[in-house]
């Protein structure tokens, strides 16, 4: 088979799974939620539990920072407390989505769920980056907010990443495609704190420049879109949290190591500012 | 250790700060032997340049003796004598591969804040805020550099400090700005602003074969050594009604063939739209800097080509771009890749074509900077360039240390 038509396959093939990772096939069986069922309920129980704790957690920052951004998050905190417990969100009502119904998908919704792509040229052979990447325990290597990958077998992986407030979240994943020196797409399994989707793309930039890295990640944040927008009231946007780790990911290919300024001499107490990133 | 560091507008002091350590293991630590304050330094010292942090240590001309080498670095060792580029860059990427070293993609840990001025980030350099990375500098009794396989230069014994510590900025951007010019034989260079900078151009454009240089400042003592030491034409702007129309008599109606601006304009703000306000804002400040650049454009020949080596941060406003359309002009600029010129610039020094020493006016020791900041910046004491050594290097008379 040639290498087009190899490839050709292999992407139908794959968009035929990132449709259902996108839960175009929707499931009859309707959930059972652990809080109980309520009728108006259209919030999942993993983000129930995770806006509870997570709007108390807000609302308990925005009182101790005693400005006017803090008064804001105690509104939006005490938003996502009532949304926690009620288990019903007007944000998502008006929005039409609901999350309780898909509790036992494994995967992300495209409507409730946050999608960034990026891209990168790096001056490295695919067969190096692929390498690099197929091994997941390298990925906190680059992405900051991963704690911890640990493969379990040849497909699946247990996920360990930082959350906002110091919370950590957990998730198996299962690799869904798998092409050497191409590509490879990985999904979160049930039961995940946060249902993601991910792939990265590997292909020889023109003019001998190395290799074009795509990474696509989705996810459906804790606490939905609300959830993303917290995450970047705090600093972790996902589409600069993306870019961030693209670019530790190419300086760690490029140089051997990532750039940084950390530990380094001052004269302050801390070595590192508001401007850097650490 | 004793490092110079910043703590706001007019604020720089001698602390003493934890010595640097290996963080990554392409870096190297160095002793500095000598180090300069540059006129870039100044628009720090006047809090010009946005994401600066108090504590930073400053400093991007230095140069010393490699105490430590981390794991990845093997073309140097302990004991070694080496000049250190102000560019940091990784040797690997597309852009170091070109040679486009001030260009580097991996340098620059904040990347991220340059792209948001710039579109895409530069690299990072040393003691130069935090937009260029955040670098602790080289004013100080140690240096970590970064990527110390690729920048530091080794230089040979029988050339003392002051002969060779400018290779490390000022030479090499006067250098490449006159390579920016395109000299051709016969060709007359003008040169606005007769700085350090000015003054290695000036020379770099008769090295490169520049028949005639005109050099323009207002400050005697800057045109003075133009004209002893750089044999350069000098153009007072302030004792003429027009620069432009001077230039077009000293040049035969012609006009220079390349023109320089080894000026610049600093920028305020904390983003490109508050640059773009304090530009607009500060008319008077801005319009008297940019005035350089207009003029450069406007009296420049046909076809010919614009260089710039002097600093720009923003926006600018009212550039003569009718005239540089019209006129066919060419323009080149960037920071320095200071890699790129070490070889064959260390060459020119050591076959006597140049003597970087020229342009010192000042030798201090290192806890003395406060007060050359201040001197410096107002040009007091015939002021031109500052070096310094370690107070324990310093010896009176200006001997050096190796």
């Amino acid at each position: 088979m040639a290498a087009s038509e190899k490839a050709l396959n292999a992407n139908e093939s794959n968009e035929r799974l990132w449709r259902e990772s996108y839960g175009e096939q929707v499931r009859e069986e309707s959930a059972q939620s652990i809080f109980g069922n309520r009728s108006n309920a259209n919030v999942s129980d993993t983000e129930r539990l995770v806006s509870g704790v997570g709007g108390g957690a807000l609302a308990a920052y925005g009182l101790s920072r005693g400005d006017w951004l803090g008064v804001g998050l105690i509104g939006v905190g005490a938003l996502l407390l009532q949304r926690g417990v009620t288990g019903y969100c007007d944000t998502y009502n008006a929005l039409g989505v609901n999350t309780a119904e898909k509790e036992n998908m494994t995967s992300v919704k495209a409507s409730a769920g946050v999608k960034v792509e990026k891209s990168f040229t790096i001056n490295t052979p695919p067969e190096e980056l692929y390498g690099f990447w197929r091994k997941f325990e390298n990925l906190p290597k680059f992405m900051n907010h991963l704690e911890s990958v640990t493969e379990i077998d040849q497909t699946r992986s247990h996920w360990k990443a930082k959350a906002p407030f110091g919370y950590s979240v957990e998730w198996d994943a299962e690799i869904l495609s798998d092409i050497p020196n191409e590509m490879i797409s990985w999904r979160s399994v049930e039961n995940a704190d946060v249902s993601n989707a991910g792939s990265v793309h590997f292909r020889p930039a023109t003019g001998g420049r190395g290799t074009v890295v795509k990474v696509s990640l989705s996810y459906e944040p804790p606490a939905g879109k609300i959830g993303a927008a917290i995450a970047w009231l705090t600093g972790e946007e996902p589409s600069a949290q993306v870019l961030d780790d693209l670019r530790r990911f190419k300086q760690l290919m490029e140089t051997g190591e990532t750039a940084t300024t950390k530990n380094q001499s001052a004269g302050r107490a801390k070595s590192t500012t508001k401007f850097d990133k650490e | 250790m004793k490092a110079i560091c910043w703590y706001g507008k007019e604020d720089v002091r001698v602390e003493t700060v934890p010595d640097p350590s290996i963080l990554n293991p392409r870096d190297a630590i160095v002793k500095v032997t000598s180090t300069a304050i540059c006129g870039s330094d100044l628009h720090l010292y006047n809090n010009m340049i946005p994401t600066l942090a108090a504590g930073d240590i400053l400093g991007h001309e230095f140069m010393g003796e490699v105490v430590e080498v981390g794991s990845g670095v093997k073309n140097l060792s302990v004991g070694d004598r080496v000049v250190v580029p102000f560019t940091i860059a990784c040797g690997n990427c597309f852009f170091c591969r070109k040679e486009l070293w001030s260009l580097c993609d991996n340098s620059n840990p904040n990347a991220g804040l340059a792209e948001t001025f710039f579109g895409f980030t530069t690299s990072g350099l040393f003691g130069y805020s935090h937009l260029t990375g955040g670098y602790a500098g080289g004013q100080a009794e140690y240096v970590r550099v970064p990527f110390a396989d690729v920048g530091p230069f080794k230089v040979p014994s029988n050339l003392s400090d002051e002969q060779v510590l400018f290779l490390t900025d000022i030479f090499p951007t006067g250098y490449m700005a006159a390579e920016n010019c395109n000299i051709e034989p016969g060709d007359t260079v003008a040169i606005w602003g007769c700085g350090p900078v000015g003054q290695f151009a000036i020379k770099s454009a008769f090295l490169l074969g520049a028949e005639r240089v005109i050099a323009i400042d207002r400050v005697p003592e800057r045109l003075a050594m133009a004209k002893m030491e750089g044999k350069a034409e000098t153009l007072n702007f302030e004792e003429v009604d027009d620069v432009h129309e001077a230039l077009r008599e000293m040049t035969g109606g012609i006009g220079p063939d390349s023109c320089m601006d080894a000026v610049g304009l600093e920028s305020h703000g904390t983003s490109v739209s508050a640059m773009y306000d304090w530009v607009k804002n500060k008319t008077g400040l801005a319009t008297d800097r940019l005035h350089v650049l207009r003029q450069a454009i406007f009296s420049c020949r046909k076809g010919g080509t614009v260089s710039v080596p002097g600093v720009y941060g923003g926006l600018l406003d009212k550039v003569p771009f009718g005239a540089f359309m019209q006129k066919g002009l060419t323009m080149k600029t960037g920071q320095t890749h200071v890699m790129r010129y070490l070889p064959r610039l260390l060459n020119h020094i050591e076959n006597g074509d140049i003597d970087p020493s020229f342009v010192i006016t000042h030798r201090i020791k290192l806890s003395e900077a406060p007060d050359y900041y201040e001197i410096f910046e107002k040009k007091k004491d015939d002021c031109i360039k500052v070096v310094m050594k370690p107070d324990d290097l310093f010896n009176s008379n200006g001997a050096h240390a190796h």
